[in-house]
């Protein structure tokens, strides 16, 4: 459903995307790793549309769509999702608001009516229910004054909302507790159907034993530097990423 | 004949036709002082940025007018079945077109009130606020005052209907200049809610120089909302002057989203110790519009507490002034003054001006400003169209969120859902 190919991307001049390579197909899970300023959350932005990022060379196709034609909106409707590193704060306007107006325009956008005042009331009932999403939450202005675990589960339960068929997760789990971060994972398995496909952001191994992947890859200087099955992750919770380091400075010297 | 030898010979002929006036030596020394100070140019700091001095080229007429209801019917604000209306009809008072239905409002013209019970009280109010004002525009308005009414509110009345105003000016034949004029007293432990408008009829270009003083008694309460809607050829002058006399509360919210030149002058003065007021704006500015905010809170006694905060949002080549006083005089301790103005900049050649300005001579007081003036947020942008919404609702989301904190401070129900349409006419889009 994705296909990345040879994605470069500045940002005010800089280079940081130096030629991306990534297949993800259909009821696929991919974990991307890597070291702080990798790059991972610009191509998750990249990908998610963000206005600061030229990209200089390469493609990407999403559902056979040139994805970087279209506007973040249209890419949201097309079934793209991403949770924020940083989700924004919004003063002033009501998280439920805000998530009916997005299952809304989502739906006009694919050429559904919107839902009427019960049926989004039945869905969000649902899917808080899934989530464990705590009601008092969504009463509240967007973000604001939210934790750094409930801006993130608030993420999740939006993903939930929008059943996107790629959800980029950039750093979900950094700040969740041990619970949340199983209630996260849990939800986002049983989201999971063959149609759809998961790309998460990590750090740690510990959300790879919930949202067990099917590729790991290693984002370094702007690139995959390598790629392989879970164990990777484990490898990489072993040793650092010095070995990597390590691998990729032999290279260059051959 | 140039603006001021035709003020001069309306204030001559006025003068003749109320020759027993009681309000012959208020209006003559106006006059003096307009004479001497004129329509205020850029030369005077406190209207640097806002040029109205070449306005009066458009040879303003005074003019008595005769509207009929069914002229302004379509201007009426909702919740108009359950209010008090009063009509200004070219700065006049209008008794035909205003109804009064609380009966614990008295309402009279204001060379009637003179002969009354109420005269001392009327005397000792009535141009207090030129003394925050010293400027010809202020002048002019008591210079020929006529038309003005003195609206009186009992002792624990508590006015159940809000009062609502509408300042209409007829602009279909001539350049008008309307003064309306109102003396508002506010009795021990009185309540009130007033809604004012502005309304030209027509496409002449309009002058409306309108002063509105209010004197507010201990343990009374005042709430006033002041909405300007009107046309890009009404250019408007108003002040809105609160004497808190006693212990007592004000509450108020201006929101100015269309007009020509709009300067808004808001005095709070905090006269005994322990009041408390509340004063909150929003400008939402487009075209060659320009608004003016310019505010007093002078604390004169101890322990007052005021609250400000104004929101401007300028598209187009809309021109914005904030302007807000704080004085806290040396017997004001325990002061507590926080204001703040924040600006979003929607387009490149929309502009701001903003200044706070404190004057502080008691040692023991909590004051506070401060003002922002940036662009709509980028990342909140992004956030929005991530989820699907498109740039035009996503920026309108953000703009009604916002102001949102504003508008909530109307207090009654149907204003506040007439402003918040008005805005979601102009960003076509509603939250619901
Ligand atoms: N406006 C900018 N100008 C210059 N460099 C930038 C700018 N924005 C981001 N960068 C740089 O781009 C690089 C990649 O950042 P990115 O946020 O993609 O890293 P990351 O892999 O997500 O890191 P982390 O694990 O810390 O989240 C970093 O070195 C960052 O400093
Ligand atoms: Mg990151």
């Amino acid at each position: 459903m994705l296909s990345i190919q040879n994605l470069h991307a500045n940002i005010d001049g800089k280079e940081i995307l130096r030629g991306i390579n990534l297949d993800v197909k259909p009821g696929e899970i991919h974990a991307i790793m890597g070291p702080n300023g990798a790059g991972k959350s610009t191509l998750a932005s990249v990908l998610a549309g963000r206005a600061d990022y030229e990209v200089t060379e390469g493609s990407v196709t999403f559902w056979g769509k040139d994805l970087l034609a279209l506007a973040p909106e249209e890419r949201a409707g097309e079934g793209l999702f991403l949770s924020f590193q940083y989700p924004v704060e919004i003063p002033g306007l009501s998280t439920t608001n805000f998530i009916k107006s997005a299952v809304n325009e989502v739906r006009k956008y694919r050429g559904q009516d919107a839902l009427d005042a019960v049926s989004f009331l039945k869905l969000m009932k649902e899917k808080m229910a899934l989530m464990n999403m705590d009601q008092v939450l969504l009463s509240r202005s967007l973000n604001e004054g939210f934790s750094g675990g409930e801006k993130k589960r608030n993420e999740i339960f939006q993903m939930a909302m929008l059943e996107p068929k790629l959800a980029i997760l950039d750093e979900t789990d950094s700040g969740l507790d041990i619970d949340a971060i199983r209630i996260v994972a849990n939800g986002v398995n049983k989201l999971r159907n063959s149609e759809n496909a998961v790309l998460a952001i990590t750090h740690y191994q510990r959300l790879l034993d919930y949202i067990v992947p099917d590729f790991v890859h290693v984002l370094y200087q702007g690139r995959i530097v390598k790629s392989g099955t879970k164990e990777l992750a484990y490898e990489l919770e072993e040793k650092g990423y010095d070995f990597i380091k390590n691998e990729i400075n032999i290279e260059e010297q051959v | 004949m140039d603006h001021i030898n035709y003020i001069k010979e309306q204030f001559d002929q006025l003068q003749t036709a109320e020759a027993g006036s009681q309000l012959q030596a208020f209006r003559s020394k106006a006059f003096d002082t307009f004479n001497q100070l004129g329509v205020p140019t850029a030369r005077n700091e406190e209207w640097r940025y806002t040029r109205i001095a070449p306005l009066f080229n458009n040879g303003f007429q005074l003019q008595e007018n005769n509207l009929v209801l069914a002229d302004v019917v379509t201007h009426r604000m909702p919740g108009h079945e359950k209010a008090n209306e009063l009509f200004f009809v070219n700065g006049r008072y209008s008794a035909d077109l205003s109804k009064i239905i609380s009966p614990s409002l008295q309402l009279a013209l204001l060379e009637d009130a003179l002969q009354g019970e109420h005269k001392e009280l009327i005397n000792t109010h009535l141009g207090h606020s030129a003394v925050y004002l010293r400027d010809g525009i202020n002048a002019l308005n008591n210079a020929l005052v006529q038309g003005a009414v003195f609206i009186h509110v009992a002792k624990s009345a508590q006015v159940e209907h809000p009062v609502y105003i509408y300042n209409v000016t007829d602009g279909r034949n001539e350049n008008v200049l309307s003064q309306p004029r109102s003396l508002f007293y506010l009795g021990v432990n009185a309540q009130l809610q007033i809604a004012e408008t502005f309304i030209t009829i027509g496409t002449q270009d309009s002058f409306t120089n309108k002063i509105m003083e209010l004197v507010v008694e201990e343990d009374a309460r005042l709430e006033y909302y002041i909405i300007q809607n009107d046309n890009a050829q009404s250019n408007l002058v108003s002040t809105t002057h609160i004497r808190h006399i006693g212990k007592s509360f004000s509450h108020g919210v201006t929101i100015s989203l269309n007009g020509g030149i709009v300067r808004n002058n808001l005095n709070i003065v905090l006269e005994k110790a322990y009041c408390e007021a509340h004063l909150y704006g929003l400008y939402f500015q487009q075209g060659n519009s320009h608004i003016d905010n310019h505010t007093v809170v002078d604390n004169v006694s101890p322990n007052c507490y005021s609250n400000e905060l104004y929101k401007g949002m300028m598209d187009g080549s809309s021109t914005g002034v904030f302007n807000g006083k704080i004085f806290v005089r040396q017997p004001a301790q325990k002061t507590n003054a926080f204001q703040s103005n924040k600006n979003v900049l929607l387009s490149n050649d929309a502009s701001v001006n903003t200044k706070p300005q404190l004057e502080i001579f008691a040692d023991d007081v909590k004051c506070s400003h401060g003002c922002t003036i940036g662009r709509l947020d980028e990342e909140g942008l992004f956030y929005l169209q991530s989820r699907g919404i498109s740039e035009k609702v996503a920026k309108a989301m953000l703009l009604q969120s916002f102001v949102g904190d504003i508008v909530d401070k109307i207090n009654i129900p149907a204003i506040r859902t007439h402003v918040e349409d008005l805005i979601a006419e102009r960003l076509e889009y509603k939250v619901d």
